[in-house]
């Protein structure tokens, strides 16, 4: 049967051969290529078949593909019907048992080089992988060889991408990300417990879109949706820069929307772009709804305390820096002790300072 | 070879064994393997959870106020309800009264979740059991708006609409690239659709799909996300503010507005094509009433969504409270959470040790410490397994028994309870189904009774969403704002040391967390939750839980593709993240991390 290429899928949606060729030479030109490349970028989508993907599932919750679901741009009907190929989901999939296994066999050796692995989840290394049993196997064995003809992977989630709940202390069934076991492919790392679905499906297509892996940070991740951190973009930040805090729940600063640094809340030691896009169809975030953040894109975010703890220490730094610059840069010139009775002031110095880290962060 | 179960199963072994792992479209890692006899009748059936996470020995030592994100953790699916329970345990054991807002917006949350997981499990992980995606494109598009529009008066529902999706799934399907439809079981002789039914049930797929997401932001209102919306031990996050300013943070009008229209589309959606689609599909199995197994025998329900706030007694509760044994209807036993002798889990066939493999324990004394044994009937190797021996230990699910019994939990398991209770709520809808099909009150005991009975609870709960959403406002207007108890917030206000448990009935069934607190910390922390009821393996006397019962004596067309045992196990609505998961009172270091 003929493979339906992404040209014939954009056609579909309404996509004109005129606008088609259009974005192509676009997409030379902004590569910086000459305009014969816009023919060869054309051919190569008119021929291309949609990237198949196959999605494993290790030690998790599914709370990632729930996430993913629930994507309003693109509604994720078309995500699955147009943009992708979905091949392999144990969670939504048709197929079971020996039906659901032939499919991994075939794509490793039909699409070598050429199918996306998303992992959502993680493999248990403690009791030989038995921990997580797949297939009668260990997950990590199928983890690995699906990882090995793969173009790229997907770290789903805070557990593929850190090891997330079932790795806090003390991580019985030792359960690691994935980037512990897999370590011959590009892996993209998108936290978060779960990832915002639009993140998600974002990443799905720009790769479908642009043909290429988006530009990541340090730490694996999409520097596109990565780079800020809750507090940069939080709606209550005035109500922290003017020293106005929820003292406990349900008062009357609580209500008023005040900021909730205070009562534990994580943003601004997490990079994440919940106050950015926020959730659901853009309907809320957790600090909208009156609860702090509690940092579930971060590493470790588990064994940092209780969530209600108060941040002792804020890195203080802008948008203007991102985590790796900062994590260059001496953590002297960034950190800073703020006594919470005087984080007015100390907001106040930390500006300062941020303006200060930013300039000399900057490339010269 | 065959021998009775306790619970009044026969299990013979000597036929043919086929195995299906990973069995899919559930939420988590399931084996199940059937011996089938000439007929290819089922005969013998071992179920197996084939994931361990251990968030139980990570809560050790932790503040108990955080303990509704780490067990919220354990499912992403049914998000929220663990952490529903959670809060519920730790209040209980430092007890801390709830506002009555709090009540009502947690019911609201709880209801959401029943909506949305019922619908999603249905559309998206039930239905391909019964529709056929191929036979979609074979569907004349007019008789199918004919057929659509004769049992609902859904708008989308034209020639063209039909016509339109018809074309896309021709070209989806002809490009070779068939996504999650890929290898199912199309043209198995055990579809019963006809094509224009196959192909209102594919749109109404894709339709589920794009409006579950809507759904949910009632959760995302009060919670601030989905999946894993936020809680709050002593009550709800969200602050209400009506009249003042910076209403901006709270809940305020244009937040109550969004909830209430999404109530109202979700009333609208279940009632038009989710339960239009369940009887036009059940009317075309009707002789298909396999699956069964414990449902006629052994139900269990623990109750939810108290009317009034703090009082959890089955008189408050909306949900039915009780436990019928032995098919006994007239007699609805009373359950006690704190009893030692009722609620136990026994590990005799479970990847656990405990002093004794033959008794139980009840979950504030429980024991877990893993230990991955196998039968020594076991065929193939310990990391490459062919059969479970299931005369060993075969499961990481333990085997939770009520004074001994095995019992189902779930939405058929609560319908069968308000029914023996006589509860209207409950009995009329199921009637009025059965009636409309022309079948008997037994009919219910099967796979298409849990399947129906998840229609008819779904929605049950989106009515019960207006009404808590109603009484919220009413509140608001009578002055009455709070939203959480901070009394007992602080540690230091604590007793030294506490004990309690909370509970709550999951989309899936009964669920009950019991926490131990000691010096302000989690001591012991024990879920019991609805897959581990009923996906439990045998406990020391032989008993087999409810997914094991639910196959024995199901033919089968074609073994190779086996889509009755997936049909049935799937009506349970499995959730094995859930269902795997241990504490360890002691301590134990369990093992050192090997990084291989």
């Amino acid at each position: 049967m003929a493979t339906e290429t992404f040209y014939s899928v954009i056609r579909r949606q309404g996509i004109t051969r005129r606008s088609f060729h259009k974005f192509c030479s676009l997409t030379a030109a902004s590569l910086g290529l000459s305009p014969l490349a816009a023919v060869s970028i054309a051919n190569a989508l008119e021929t291309k078949p949609r990237v198949p993907v196959i999605w494993l599932h290790g030690l998790e919750c599914t709370c990632c593909s729930e996430s993913f679901i629930r994507s309003a741009h693109p509604l994720i009907k078309d995500a699955l019907l147009s943009m992708i190929s979905l091949d392999y989901d144990d969670t939504i999939m048709a197929a079971a048992g020996h039906q659901a296994e032939a499919i991994l066999e075939e794509t490793r050796a039909k699409y070598k080089g050429r199918y996306v692995l998303a992992v959502e989840g993680n493999p248990p290394l403690n009791e030989g992988g038995m921990f997580c049993i797949d297939g009668g196997k260990p997950f990590v064995e199928k983890l690995r060889s699906m990882a090995e003809e793969s173009m790229a992977v997907i770290a789903w989630g805070t557990c593929a991408s850190w090891g997330c709940v079932q790795a806090a202390k003390p991580n019985p069934t030792g359960a690691a990300p994935i980037d512990k076991v897999i370590t011959n492919r590009p892996i993209i790392k998108v936290p978060g417990c779960p990832p915002i679905a639009e993140v998600m499906s974002g990443l799905v297509t720009f790769m479908t879109t642009f043909g290429k892996l988006p530009e990541l940070d340090r730490q694996g991740r999409p520097s596109m949706f990565y780079s800020e951190r809750i507090h940069d973009k939080c709606y209550r930040r005035s109500h922290f820069d003017a020293g106005q805090f929820v003292e406990e729940w349900d008062d009357k600063y609580a209500r008023k929307g005040y900021c909730l640094y205070k009562m534990g809340c994580k943003g601004p030691t997490t990079y994440n772009a919940c106050s950015a896009i926020r959730w659901n169809g853009g309907v809320s975030f957790p600090i909208q709804s009156g609860h702090g953040c509690f940092g579930c894109s971060e590493d470790g975010f588990w064994d940092k305390g209780s969530f209600y703890d108060r941040l002792t220490t804020i890195k203080q730094f802008g948008i203007e820096a991102n985590a790796d610059q900062i994590g260059m840069a001496a953590a002297g010139v960034v950190g800073l002790t703020v006594a919470a009775h005087a984080a007015v002031t100390a907001a106040k110095r930390l500006t300062h300072k941020r303006d200060r880290a930013a300039h000399k962060s900057k490339p010269s | 070879m065959a021998v009775q179960t306790p619970n009044g199963f026969n299990l013979d072994r000597s036929g043919r064994r086929i195995v299906i792992d990973p069995l899919t479209r559930i939420e988590g890692h399931l084996r199940v393997e059937a011996n089938l006899d000439s007929d290819n009748v089922i005969r013998n059936a071992v179920s197996s959870g084939t994931m361990w996470r251990g968030i139980e020995v990570i809560l050790r030592g932790r503040d108990p106020r955080d303990a509704w994100a780490f067990t919220e953790r354990i499912c992403g699916v049914c998000t929220g309800t663990h952490a529903l329970t959670s809060v519920r345990a730790v209040e209980n054991a430092l007890g801390i009264a709830i506002p009555e807002n709090a009540n009502s917006i947690r019911n609201i949350m709880q209801l959401c979740l029943l909506v949305h997981d019922h619908l999603v499990h249905f559309y998206h992980l039930h239905a391909l059991d019964w529709v056929d995606v191929v036979s979609a494109l074979k569907a004349d598009p007019k008789s199918t708006s004919a057929l659509a529009q004769s049992i609902s008066p859904w708008p989308l529902s034209s020639p063209g609409y039909f016509k339109d999706l018809q074309i896309r799934l021709t070209k989806f399907f002809g490009s070779g690239q068939l996504g999650p439809f890929k290898n199912g079981y199309w043209g198995h002789p055990a579809y019963k659709l006809p094509p224009e039914a196959n192909l209102m049930a594919v749109a109404h797929y894709l339709e589920a799909l794009d409006f579950q997401k809507e759904i949910v932001k009632i959760q995302a209102i009060y919670g601030g996300k989905n999946p894993h919306p936020n809680w709050l031990v002593g009550g709800v996050p969200c602050a209400i503010n009506i009249d003042g300013t910076g209403a901006v943070g709270a809940i305020n009008m244009e937040r109550l507005n969004i909830v209430s229209s999404i109530v109202d589309r979700s009333i609208e959606f279940v009632e038009q094509v989710y339960l239009p689609d369940i009887a036009a599909i059940c009317s075309f199995y009707k002789d298909w009433l396999h699956g069964g197994g414990l449902s006629s025998k052994s139900v269990m329900s623990y109750g939810d969504i108290p009317e009034n706030a703090n009082d959890c007694s089955a008189k408050s509760l909306k949900l039915p409270r009780g436990v019928i044994l032995g098919g006994n209807l007239k007699e609805i036993l009373p359950i006690d959470h704190g009893d030692p002798e009722q609620i136990q889990e026994f590990v005799a066939h479970s990847w656990y040790k405990y002093p004794s493999d033959c008794c139980g324990l009840h979950p504030w004394d429980g024991i877990t410490e893993p230990s991955f044994e196998l039968g020594p009937k076991l065929k193939g190797s310990k990391t490459d397994i062919k059969e479970l021996d299931e005369g060993g230990k075969y499961s990481w699910i333990k085997a939770p028994r009520w004074r001994g019994h095995a019992v189902e939990v779930g939405p058929l398991a609560r319908y069968i309870i308000g029914y023996a209770q006589n509860k209207t709520e409950f009995k009329e809808p199921a009637e009025r189904l059965l009636k409309g099909l022309n079948l008997p009150l037994t009919a219910l005991f099967s796979t298409l009774g849990r399947t129906a009975a998840r229609a008819l609870e779904c929605q049950w709960a989106a009515h019960q969403m207006r009404y808590f959403q109603d009484k919220l406002v009413v509140h608001i207007k009578a002055g009455n704002t709070a939203t959480a108890d901070v009394s007992r917030w602080k540690p230091e206000t604590w007793r030294k040391e506490a004990k309690g448990y909370g509970f709550t009935e999951a989309p899936r069934g009964a669920l009950g967390h019991w926490i131990k607190i000691k010096d302000a910390k989690i001591d012991n922390y024990q879920c019991v939750v609805p897959t581990t009821w009923n996906g439990s393996p045998r406990d020391p006397k032989g008993n087999i839980g409810a997914f094991e019962a639910s196959l024995i004596g199901t033919p089968m067309a074609d073994p190779q593709r086996p889509l009755e045992i997936l049909r049935t196990i799937h009506s349970f609505d499995p959730c094995l993240a859930c269902s795997t998961h241990v504490m360890s009172p002691e301590g134990h270091e369990m093992a050192s991390v090997n990084v291989r």
